[in-house]
Formats: structure tokens, sequence, C-alpha cells
């Protein structure tokens, strides 16, 4: 049984078929969030071409995403960064049986409903292309196929999760081989979560419907998750995440699993660090395979991190306030 | 005698499967204890397994690595109970073909003879809910959760066909081995949980 807190019944995304007359429910909650489920305790891959996505199959990822180009060359090339080639996520589609994810701009519904129409798996409405209304994210109740949203917060999760958003991550920095972003938005999530629901178990109503002022979003969704002590739908880590030892730490801080961008591909071991990336993430509480899978790669192959400090473009700000 | 009921967890959902068996041993009045298995040595001291839903591929790889696939397969053809879903049923199949790569090369435990298809009934855009019933076991309705679900097109001679959707066989069982499409534990009713944890009881005492 999962928690639907938040649900829309009246969704346009719900679509009702009879299938020779056996009646059946498309795009619910349970359908969309369920999905997202399936991925627990496992590693979504960022891949550009089908042989990066066969790598990422073999080494035991549970999904891959396609994007045009990885979020450290998007960092590189600076301009535009839209969706990827839909030729490109099809030939992907067609040539790995795990699940396939692309990103479209945050707040491009146009763009989500093209990626709807290619029949991927989840969209990622996503900070690192360039956001198309700095206003509003897509209203994803409106689609069958799921979204994920990143979030830096609470109330950014939360946020979104009123927009529909059927899964959550938190933002990281994207594209820099450094993981303290990613270990800084999922402490902070965790800190507000372990707040409400104090709150909520002192029985302090007035003080809930504060924080859902102050949140922007509806008390209904802040107390139902203040009740459950965590995020109604799964959280993934993302963002700068490029070592085993980088993977398995943030599992420990309570992530559901692992989104990792630029850390394989742009690697110069990226089969091996592929894999080891999966056994951290499998057994991110036993040191002893953790360790193992950190030898499995080598520091001096793996990307070259960016300080966040100096950054001149920090795409975790993007959308973050809307 | 008390029943010890473990969740494979590699990957997938179960925290979920945790809480329908949970609830289910509640419901029953069972004495038991419901816990995450990993290890060989955890899943040796079980009295029934439940391998949830997640992906096969991972499932199956990291169980080959850790030791853990040898001794599940041993533990069932030493009659131990065990329900598989979704890419658990495919974790019991003997061969598996998606639905448009074709056949996959991806470690099996071989102990359901059934002609299996993953992604059977399309991507996550035609994942459904649906009314199912598995009338021999007593469910006459049951709430259906199909995510990129397979399907078993075909089933060996001592296989038995619990559950169709639409011509598509969807739930099977062999002595104690039951594979389902289909996600239980997403579902709001515990009574396929409920008929599991009974025959692990049944074995046992």
């Amino acid at each position: 049984m999962l928690p639907l807190s938040g649900e829309r019944l009246d969704a346009k995304g719900i679509v009702s078929d009879k299938i020779n007359s056996i009646d059946t429910l498309r795009g619910s909650s349970t359908v969309k969030r369920g999905f997202a489920h399936m991925l627990k305790n496992g590693v979504v891959m960022d891949v550009t071409t089908v042989e990066q996505a066969q790598i990422a199959e073999e080494a035991g990822a549970v999904s891959v995403m396609v994007l045009d180009k990885l979020p450290s060359e998007v960092r590189k090339a600076g301009g535009v960064a839209r969706t990827a080639s839909i030729r490109i996520i099809e030939e992907i589609m067609d040539s790995v049986t795990i699940p396939v994810m692309a990103k479209c701009r945050i707040g491009h519904v146009n763009e989500a409903l093209v990626l709807q129409e290619t029949d991927v798996d989840m969209i990622d409405e996503s900070e690192v292309l360039t956001p198309a209304d700095e206003l509003r994210h897509i209203w994803k109740w409106d689609f069958t196929t799921p979204v994920v949203n990143g979030a830096r917060s609470l109330a950014e999760a939360l946020r979104r999760i009123e927009e529909g958003a059927s899964m959550i991550r938190t933002k990281g920095e994207p594209g820099t081989g450094n993981v303290a972003e990613a270990i800084r938005h999922i402490k902070k999530v965790n800190d507000e979560l372990r707040i409400i629901k104090s709150i909520y178990d002192s029985g302090d109503n007035q003080e809930l419907v504060r924080i859902a002022r102050e949140f922007k979003v509806s008390y209904d969704i802040v107390e139902q998750t203040a009740k459950l002590g965590r995020l109604p739908v799964v959280n993934f880590a993302a963002g700068g995440i490029a070592t085993p030892a980088d993977a398995a730490y943030l599992m420990s801080l309570g992530c559901d699993g692992i989104f990792v961008g630029s850390g394989i591909f742009n690697s110069d071991d990226a089969k091996e660090r592929a894999r080891a990336i999966v056994l951290a993430t499998t057994f991110w509480n036993e040191s002893d395979k953790v360790k193992e899978a950190q030898k499995m790669i080598d520091e001096r192959q793996s990307m070259i991190g960016l300080d966040v400090s100096t950054l001149e473009l920090r795409m975790q700000d993007r959308g973050g306030s809307a | 005698m008390s029943i010890t009921v473990g969740v494979l967890s590699i990957q997938g959902d179960v925290q979920e499967n945790i809480l329908s068996a949970k609830s289910a041993l509640a419901e029953l009045g069972l004495d038991g204890n419901i816990v995450d298995v990993r290890i060989p040595e955890e899943i040796s001291q079980l009295d029934g397994l439940i391998i949830p839903g997640g992906e096969s591929t991972t499932i199956g790889q990291l169980s080959l690595v850790n030791g853990s696939l040898k001794i599940i397969k041993e533990k069932i053809q030493g009659g131990m109970p065990v329900l598989g879903i979704c890419a658990g049923m495919i974790m019991l199949s003997n061969t598996a073909n998606d639905r448009i790569v074709g056949k996959i090369d991806q470690p099996l435990l071989d102990v359901l003879d059934i002609k299996l298809e993953r992604n059977s009934f399309g991507r996550q855009k035609q994942s459904f809910e649906s009314d199912i019933s598995l009338g021999s076991i007593n469910i006459p309705k049951f709430n259906g959760v199909f995510i990129r679900a397979p399907s078993v097109s075909d089933v060996g001679s001592d296989v038995e066909v619990l559950s169709k959707f639409n011509e598509r066989i969807v739930a099977v069982k062999k002595g104690k081995v039951i594979g389902t499409a289909f996600h239980p534990e997403l579902a709001d009713d515990t009574a396929l949980h409920k008929y599991f944890i009974n025959l692990i009881n049944t074995s046992k005492n």
C-alpha cells in the first residue's frame, strides 16, 4: 500500500480504458508513484549513447536517463540546454530492457508532452537544462507518464508533489563531481521532516498552518507528510555523485536510491565505476562491500571536481523559488 | 511454531512488502517475524521468502555476486515457499524474453517452467490497475497493479494458472512457488500476502 498524500482524483493524466470490456486505469497515483517504488535501492545513470546505456544495464543500473550532453558538458558548452534528440532516446529504448527516462526543461509543457508521446518511462523536469518558465513548473497531474523533480528543501519537494511529481530527488550541484550540495539538500529535508513530525506529534496545528504558509503549500500535504515522517513519494539523491563511497553515504542518509550524472561516463573507467557504484548502493551498510567497490575504481580516473563556491552557473537555483 | 518470513532486500520495493506481510501476519493472528534478508546466512534461516518488485536484471546480478541466488535456489528446491512479484516472478522463471529487445541473458532461479515475456504490456505509460480474480485460491476480486509488468504465455504441465488478464497469464503456482505479474504490496488488500503466509505456516507446522 502506498501513501498517496496530495493525490488528485480529477487529474487529467488518469486514463480509463476498456480492454476487451475489462475496466483499466492508467496514470493513477498508485501506478505512477508505484513505478518509482520499483527503482528503490537502485542507480539511475545518465547516458548519451546506446553503448553507454548498454554498459549501464550490464552494470546493474535500474534505469538510464538520456541526455544530449552530460551535465558537466552542458556546463562547459554554455548556451541553452534542451531535451535530448528523440531519435537517440528511441534507439536507446529499443536496445535496453530497463526503464528509460529523459529530461525536459523546467516549465516546458510541450517538451514534456513530446517525451510522453515518445513513451519514455519517466520524465525528469530538470534544472540541468535551461528553464523555460522561471515562475511555473509543469502541472504534472496532466501527465500519464510519471515525472521526477529536484528539490533542495522540504518546501520545494512538497510544492513539486502538489504539482503532481511522482518522485523527488535532491538537486545537488549537477556536473561538478562534488557531492557536498546533495548532502546538504538531503540533510536539510531530513531535518525539516523531523521538525514537522515533532510538531505534528505535539498536536500544534497552528504551527503546522504557519509552516504550510511559509512553504507555500496546502495545510493538508504538510499534515500528511508530518504524520508519515517522510516524503510521501520516493526520494533519490542526485547531483555531484562520483564515487561508490559518495553513493553509500547518501544511502546512509536515508535516500531511496541514486542518480549518477557525469560521474560515470565522464570518468576514464566508466565500466568498472558503473558496477562499483551499483555495488556500493546495494550494499551501502556493509563496509567491506563498499570498500571492495571503492577499490574497483581509480581516483586518478575520477572526473575532476569543481568547487561549488566559485561556480558561475548554479543549476540548483533554477526554478527554486517557484 | 513461529515462522520467519524474509523479503529479499537487494533492490526494489522491499519495505512495502514488509508492511503488507506484517499486516497479513497480524490479521491472521499468527506468531512470526517478517525480516529483510540479503546475505546467504540470513536466507538459510527462513521459512518463506518474498522476492519483491524491482528490476530483475539488477536483482539477479547482485544476488549472484553475493551468493544469495544459489542459496535461494537450494532452499526452494528443499521445499521453502516463495512468492515472486513482477521482477521476482521473472527471477523464478527459466527464460526471460523482452517484448522489444528479445532474449536476454540474465541470472535466473529456474524453478518455474513458464514462458515469460518481460515488459509485456508495454512501457510505463501503459502500466495500469484493474480488478483481477484468483478464484482457485479463494480471492475472487483483487486490485491488480501492473507496472511495466511481465506476462506468461505458456506454462509447463505441472504449473497451475491462478489468474489471467485479457487472456494473458498473470499469476502462477507450482507447489509452494507462486509468481505474480502484478504488485499485491501496492494494493490496499493483504489477501494474497495472507494466502502466502498461511502457506508458509501450513508448510512448517
